[in-house]
């Protein structure tokens, strides 16, 4: 009985953490069905849609939206491109200096947003390069690439280096053996190292923030407004990432599933 | 007998391995060099900021120079917040490990065929602003709120509230960082076999005992890399003492972010960074040392 | 398939070396064109360096590799007439069966690739499993497929690193009588890498014992098992009971070796060496064991050992004794159950024999245990492997 009472500890506090975690998500979600009686969208009104009919009705807020998602976009793009090649010389090639070159690509990762956003506005100041798009997307690549690194890293290394000597036995020369094996085998952790990064991007704000100058991306308006009060087409558009990308995740772990299940036939 | 011809001798292979060491530099170098120009040089940058000096005559506009004494002035005016950025981000990542450790346990060992569905619903809450999220304790953490109010009938607040303390902002930093708490702790503790813990129960080990002989220590890479990855990013926020914090809360992100971008005083803002990142350093290096490294890319 | 033409696999003075450790050392081997081929040895040996550096997955550091009279030392892998069938498949995880196995033919551009995919997937039996993901077969299905891949190419030579390895006992008999049937189908040479001595043994035409990157004997299974060489082959393939002895005496068709009190003769065409320390050998299956009765009656010119049960291993098929010599050695005897009843217990005083023709010599500077478990320095790390799956 004793035993019992033991064993259900676990789950319960370990449902009781995802539930807290789940918690502000719950709250975001539901305020934007939220029509405030003040400018600030802290407490509960009453039910209303208009958020939601008029997204885009506040100033600011759809202009600084498509902003994130091009610097995004962008970002996203070269930093796959340059950290997938990194990650493939890592793997597959000997060569020297590789501690050193192990450790400018862990380093970014663990050093505090403040810092990293401070030194290169102090570069980008001491250089007198104007802020904006440009320095904002600058920054953003610098810090998808450890992340692409590690996980096409990963992805690499899982992969049974017996498939690219079969397709060798079989008269694949290198090229071919890395189009038909190699390519097609990481591409799934290159697509999700891409959609990493640009959530990454999506939802960065202090180093944005601090290289930005003038120009407003979607977590310096909510930043912005935050003193002011959010309007709740915020928290309607931010559902709407949420949700769209809670879509995709479960769809590629469905997909997963079911190929796990067709094995078991 | 047919005389032995060594075809491939042993200059092939030293040949192979230059060409492809210089193939490896070819595909590393554009990333590298990004990385070398927009990470590490800019604190080279930064230093030499921090060092600059008031140009005489023109209030608010600096030049290079020598002042390393730019250090202890801005140090001796904001040790407070830089202690308290410490102490916070400290108490938050220990909640975050206290948090964190059950939830990665159960879906380690007992996650079953939902352990992909539990993982995605861990970082799912992460795909939505952090800002909004963290603006959202305000919400929950209100003062008329469910939570404040029953915390303040059984007379556990001692300001009566809990927005704009520091309980909020550890709160708020303790959520914010729980899912890089999380997740190499669940990598650390998926890794450990199982039957150990039921061999270890065969040998007259209680669940305790098997837990605190076996499983723990077995999950120090993924406590370490957890503690690691929590408490540096933790260190540098401001983003929660800004928005549920009062100002004696203010964490040294905070006076960065006003030195940089409303004061301008980028000398004092650039040695408070500097100063920052050289303490984190030595903390990490320290903690490794006693802690044990693991390739922790 | 037709037979084919194809011709003899020629390595010579091939030689692997991986920094200080020599894994292949100078080997000399010809192996017949159409011919089963294995290569059996224990783990480390460097069977499987040299299947790899045949397939050009390895680069040799001497020595030279012959298809006939083209040399093929210095092509690569893909550039080979060779293929190989992986110890673990290797089949290509985002392909599926057709893909799969028409992948050689796709790499070399061959315009119609549906008909040798098709006839080869009925040559296997996987014809209707032409569109799943090698995921959803079994271990003896992918082990097919992974044939298929590799034979539709009609290679000169195919090898095979340890292909049965995986399988369970009964699947793995079975196949073993497949490959064989392949094999004389299709008369491509094939190579087959294996520390199974029992599969060496029934599936191939000519076995080579490798040893430490050499090669310690070659030849049909029945003349390497009846007739080792060398003490490792010996205790490398069965069990062998070895007694150590010195040479008394010769004629034109024996040696004579005194060993523990006896004369063993030793026929001379059966004994590894002629010099004075030799080792008097014979398998266990050929000693019959007799109580004191029966041993009455065996003829003087065979040497009649005394000793005594130590242990008694029934097996259904045969009955193993362990008999404690007079000079206190322990010897290995199988006899097949034909006595009905009758059979000896512990602590027997026997009497064994065997005949002469039967006995093998070696050279005694080997020592008794080389190729034995205890004896060998690598134990076969495959089966404590304790992977969890699931």
């Amino acid at each position: 009985m004793r035993r019992r009472w033991g064993r259900a500890v676990i789950p319960v506090i370990g449902i009781a953490v995802l539930v807290y975690l789940f918690i502000p998500i719950a709250v975001v979600v539901a305020f934007s069905f939220n029509n405030p009686g003040s400018r600030y969208n802290l407490t509960w009104n009453q039910f209303s849609l208009q958020a939601w009919e008029n997204i885009c009705g506040v100033p600011g807020v759809c202009a600084s939206f498509v902003t994130s998602i091009e610097i995004g976009i962008i970002s996203t793009l070269i930093a796959t491109i340059l950290g997938t090649l990194i990650a493939f010389a890592l793997v597959r090639y000997r060569f020297r200096g590789r501690g050193s070159t192990n450790l400018l690509i862990f380093l970014p990762m663990t050093t505090p947003e403040v810092v990293m956003g401070a030194s290169l506005l102090a570069l980008f100041l001491n250089l007198r390069f104007p802020l904006g798009a440009g320095t904002v997307a600058i920054a953003h690549i610098m810090f998808i690439i450890s992340f692409v690194v590690v996980s096409v890293k990963a992805r690499l290394q899982g992969m049974d280096p017996r498939l690219e000597e079969a397709a060798r036995d079989l008269y694949a020369d290198p090229r071919a053996t890395f189009r038909y094996v190699t390519f097609p085998l990481v591409l799934p952790g290159i697509v999700g190292a891409a959609l990493l990064g640009f959530s990454l991007s999506f939802d960065d704000f202090i180093i944005s923030y601090f290289n930005a100058g003038t120009l407003v991306t979607f977590p310096i308006y909510i930043w912005g407004a935050a003193q002011r009060g959010i309007p709740v087409q915020v928290n309607a558009l931010a559902s709407v990432v949420f949700f769209i990308a809670l879509a995709v995740v479960l769809i590629s772990q469905g997909v997963n599933y079911r190929k796990r299940k067709a094995l078991q036939r | 007998m047919v005389a032995v011809v060594p075809t491939t001798g042993n200059a092939a292979p030293a040949a192979t391995a230059q060409r492809r060491a210089r193939t490896a530099y070819f595909l590393m170098g554009p990333g590298l060099l990004w990385l070398a120009v927009f990470f590490a040089i800019p604190f080279v940058t930064l230093f030499l900021t921090s060092l600059q000096v008031p140009v005489p005559g023109k209030p608010g506009q600096y030049m290079p120079g020598f002042a390393l004494g730019n250090y202890p002035s801005a140090l001796a005016e904001y040790w407070p917040q830089l202690v308290r950025s410490f102490v916070f981000s400290g108490i938050a990542t220990v909640l975050a490990l206290v948090l964190a450790y059950p939830l990665a346990y159960f879906i380690a060992f007992r996650g079953g065929r939902w352990k992909p569905l539990l993982l995605v619903l861990v970082i799912a809450p992460s795909f939505a602003s952090f800002l909004l999220r963290t603006y959202a304790w305000k919400t929950i953490l209100a003062d008329e709120g469910p939570v404040t109010s029953t915390l303040n009938a059984l007379h556990l607040l001692p300001e009566g509230r809990i927005l704009n303390t520091s309980i909020a902002v550890i709160a708020g930093l303790t959520y914010n960082f729980l899912p890089f708490m999380l997740l190499p702790l669940f990598a650390a503790i998926d890794k450990i076999d199982p039957r150990l813990v039921e061999a270890a129960g065969d040998l007259y080990a209680s669940p305790i005992t098997a837990f605190r002989k076996v499983t723990w220590p077995l999950s120090l890479p993924g406590v370490v890399a957890g503690t690691l990855l929590t408490f540096i990013p933790a260190s540098g926020d401001y983003i929660n003492a800004q928005l549920l914090g009062s100002p004696n809360d203010r964490m040294i992100g905070n006076v960065i972010q006003a030195n940089f971008i409303q004061f301008r005083n980028y000398p004092t803002a650039s040695a408070l960074s500097f100063a920052l990142m050289a303490i984190i350093l030595l903390l990490v290096f320290g903690y490794i040392r006693r802690a044990g490294t693991e390739d922790l890319v | 398939m037709a037979r084919r033409d194809v011709e003899d696999l020629h390595l010579r003075g091939l030689t692997k070396q991986f920094g200080d450790v020599v894994a292949v050392d100078h080997l000399d081997l010809t192996i017949p064109a159409g011919s089963f081929f294995a290569l059996l040895g224990a783990s480390g040996c460097g069977k499987t360096t040299t299947l790899r550096m045949i397939a050009g997955l390895e680069d040799p550091s001497g020595g030279t590799i012959h298809i006939g009279p083209r040399d093929v030392t210095s092509l690569r892998a893909f550039e080979r007439p060779v293929n190989t069938v992986f110890q673990s498949y290797a089949l290509f995880p985002h392909l599926d069966i057709f893909e799969n196995i028409a992948f050689g033919l796709r790499r070399r551009k061959v315009k119609d690739v549906t008909a040798p995919v098709e006839a080869m997937l009925e040559l296997v039996e996987l014809a209707p499993l032409a569109r799943r993901k090698p995921s959803q077969l079994s271990g003896g299905q992918q082990q097919r497929v992974a044939l298929a891949r590799a034979l539709i190419n009609e290679p000169d030579v195919l090898l095979l690193d340890e292909p049965l390895g995986a399988l369970d006992l009964k699947l793995r008999r079975q196949m073993q009588i497949e490959l064989k049937r392949i094999q004389h189908d299709v008369g491509t040479t094939f190579v087959h890498v294996t520390h199974d001595q029992e599969e060496a043994m029934t599936m191939a035409d000519t076995v080579a014992v490798m040893n430490d990157g050499r090669i310690e004997q070659l030849g049909h299974p029945a003349d390497i098992y009846e007739t080792p060489k060398t003490v490792f082959v010996a205790n490398f393939l069965g069990q062998a009971n070895l007694i150590l002895g010195a040479k008394a005496g010769e004629s034109a068709n024996f040696i004579s070796v005194s060993a523990q009190g006896h004369t063993f003769d030793i026929p001379r065409m059966r004994s590894a060496t002629s010099g004075d320390s030799i080792i008097v050998g014979v398998r266990p299956e050929k000693i019959t064991v007799v109580d004191d009765v029966a041993g009455a009656h065996v003829p003087d010119h065979v040497v009649r050992v005394r000793g005594k049960v130590t242990d008694v291993s029934y097996a259904g098929v045969s009955t193993q004794y362990v008999v404690r010599a007079s000079w206190g050695q322990e010897l290995i005897c199988f006899e097949q159950n034909i006595k009905v009843g009758d059979r000896c217990s512990v602590g027997d005083d026997v009497i064994l024999h065997w005949a002469p023709e039967h006995t093998f010599g070696l050279d005694g500077s080997q020592g008794l245990h080389a190729g034995t478990s205890h004896g060998a320095a690598h134990v076969n790390e495959v089966n404590l492997d304790l992977s969890r799956e699931g």
